[in-house]
């Protein structure tokens, strides 16, 4: 019996450290934060200039915000097609056999390459693909970050998604299939409406991924602290502005990073609470 | 709210570290005897502290750690108490000292220069005047084959290329440098761009780190961009020659980063070198300081970890850590620098005595 109560007393400790854990950040964050929400107020949100100049220092989020989104939403499209027939691939298709089992190997493998490697390998492998193609001059920008956060991303979407098509029950499917459905209208009319709100988590945890990631954005975004003028050109996301410019910040600039973090905790947040309102909808 | 900003610099301080050591964390507290000596700050001079507080534990016996965490970070750990000492590529200006809870003091320890670096086919070998400087760094000028950059440099095959201008994408003491210079030279740069460790720039893209730039530059043809003079000397990449206040192109070299600070050095030390007004010194060069406190006895210091912090810091600008210099690609301080520097040292008290 005694062991029980640790046990049960361990699990609620660990549940409540979790929160005060993450209300911890939250707190952490916003006081942080508030000297430079005193100086520039709700303009923070939506003002372009970062200026870091001594005597002239104006702190503006918005083109961050708007390099963040756009390069991991551009990313899950990228990423879309092949985080779905792979979730297809492994979860109905060819669920066992030595194949898939290689496949699902890589794919966990792609998980757990260190972000680093991946900006590494943009920066010498997949740049000058871009320059060839003469999508831009440079090769850096929002296109080539996007890209490198799609691989990157594609595990999280794709592995969750092919778990739950695995999970479809069998006699939905075998009744379709009684009916002279074809693979393909099984997908359609039974795999997807009942696996759509699990595939779709899988998608809202790689968005969260791709918000969030540093390092390879970082070293292929061009780091411009401009507002981006299409999908090609040099950009900055805010995750990016924090690593680069947290080490050497003090004063305004200081707190305007840290509320750079606080405003990409609610964004991450915002994505978070989204996505389950339509998962709600998608299951409904 | 105090403490948890405090606990905030310390774990973000801590994350920065890790792979330099990791020497934030608290230190010594109010032992008797010295165990640790331990300071933060600029990246810029860090091959050299290094170097020579490696060589220093290994003779002394005494460990002294360093983390290489930005010249920002390296005041605000000076200024939240935890370090026994700083490091800077930027002195603190008036209103920066005034915001340290107790007087600080600057004592320089080497020199390092800021130089151009550029990607041109062929490798020639560039002159740059501060108009033509002006002209790139700003987006005037945007091809290489550009008259202007021609006139200064008569003879050599410009290709028809656009100028890729690549800076620092994290704040830098070696683009505060840069920028210190470049206001120095252009009315236009001091207006519209200014001075800082990081700057709102018209034209280029960003790269993180003296090796992101360097990289960006040799991975990307027509690129030019500033680095860190150690940087490049130990990488061998190819830099331009500048026009220094005298009318000489100078190629930055040991030699004449070092002659940049031949001019008059003030009691505390805080002077900028850039635009030199010595005829053979490199437009672009800088000290780098060590920052400590006048009043040693802080933070429930002993008197033995001052005493200590003091003799490191005598021994880094002596000869023995100054013969150092030039190996890891760093101008050694001149004679009449090191003088003043020991007098702002002499300076330094315990509970209001002097330690001498």
């Amino acid at each position: 019996m005694n062991s029980e109560k640790i046990f049960r007393y361990l699990l609620i400790g660990s549940g409540v450290l979790i929160v005060l854990i993450a209300l911890g950040i939250v707190t952490t964050l916003f006081i942080g934060a508030i000297p430079s929400f005193k100086e520039f107020g709700f303009g923070f949100i939506y003002s372009t200039e970062w200026n870091p100049t001594q005597g002239r220092e104006s702190y503006g989020a918005l083109p961050f915000i708007i390099g963040t989104l756009v390069t991991s939403i551009l990313a899950l499209l990228l990423t879309f097609p092949f985080a779905f027939s792979i979730s297809l691939f492994l979860g109905e298709y060819f669920r066992n056999g030595k194949l898939p089992s290689f496949l699902r190997s890589v794919i966990d493998l792609l998980a757990g390459i260190p972000s680093v490697v991946y900006g590494l390998w943009g920066f010498y492998a997949l740049r000058p693909i871009i320059t060839d193609l003469g999508l831009n001059a440079q090769g850096f920008g929002i296109f080539t970050s996007s890209i490198i956060l799609a691989i990157m991303i594609i595990p999280y979407a794709s592995s969750l998604g092919s778990e739950v098509i695995s999970m479809v029950p069998g006699n939905l499917k075998e009744a379709a299939y009684s009916l002279g459905a074809t693979r393909f209208e099984v997908v359609k009319t039974v795999i997807i409406p009942n696996a759509g709100s699990g595939i779709f988590a899988g998608y809202i945890l790689a968005l969260g991924r791709a918000i969030g990631e540093t390092m390879a954005v970082t070293m292929l975004i061009g780091n411009s602290n401009k507002i981006p003028t299409g999908i090609f050109d040099l950009g900055n996301t805010m995750a990016s502005l924090i690593a680069n410019q947290f080490g050497e910040a003090d004063g305004l600039k200081y707190t305007s990073l840290v509320e750079i973090g606080l405003l990409l905790f609610v964004i991450t947040g915002i994505v978070n609470y989204l996505g389950k309102l339509i998962m709600k909808k998608l299951s409904a | 709210m105090k403490k948890i900003q405090l606990l905030l610099t310390a774990v973000i301080a801590v994350a920065l570290m890790t792979g330099c050591g990791g020497s934030g964390k608290e230190k010594a507290k109010t032992t008797e005897k010295a165990e640790t000596i331990t300071g933060a700050g600029a990246t810029f001079p860090q091959p050299f502290y290094n170097k020579i507080f490696k060589n220093y534990s290994s003779e002394k016996g005494l460990l002294v750690t360093y983390g290489g965490i930005g010249s920002g970070g390296g005041i605000r750990s000076l200024k939240d108490e935890i370090v026994d000492f700083g490091a800077s590529d930027a002195f603190l200006d008036d209103k920066k000292l005034a915001e340290m809870p107790g007087k600080v003091l600057h004592i320089p320890t080497c020199l390092g220069a800021v130089v151009a670096a550029y990607n041109l086919p062929g490798k020639p070998e560039l002159k740059f005047t501060p108009e033509l400087m002006e002209g790139v760094f700003m987006g005037k000028i945007t091809k290489w084959n550009d008259a202007k950059i021609a006139a200064v440099n008569p003879g050599i095959n410009l290709p028809d290329l656009a100028i890729t201008v690549v800076h620092r994408s994290d704040g830098s003491g070696t683009t505060f440098i840069f920028s210190d210079y470049m206001s120095k030279v252009s009315a236009d740069w001091k207006e519209k761009i200014g001075t800082g460790k990081s700057l709102l720039w018209p034209v280029g893209l960003g790269a993180k780190g003296n090796p992101g730039v360097a990289g960006t530059i040799s991975q990307t043809e027509g690129a030019i961009g500033y680095i860190g003079s150690e940087y490049a000397f130990a990488q061998d990449i190819p830099v331009a020659s500048l026009q220094n206040l005298a009318g000489n192109f100078i190629k930055p070299s040991i030699e004449s980063v070092s002659a940049s600070a031949k001019g008059e050095i003030p009691a505390d030390t805080r002077v900028s070198l850039t635009n030199t007004d010595a005829a053979d010194g490199y437009p672009i060069s800088s000290f780098t300081w060590l920052i400590i406190y006048k009043e040693q006895n802080y933070k429930n210091r002993s008197k033995e970890q001052a005493v200590q912090t003091i003799k490191l810091i005598e021994w880094v600008i002596g000869s023995d850590a100054q013969k150092e210099t030039t190996n890891v690609h760093y101008a050694p301080l001149p004679e009449a620098a090191a003088a003043k520097a020991r007098a702002v040292l002499s300076a330094v008290t315990y509970n209001g005595k002097s330690l001498k």
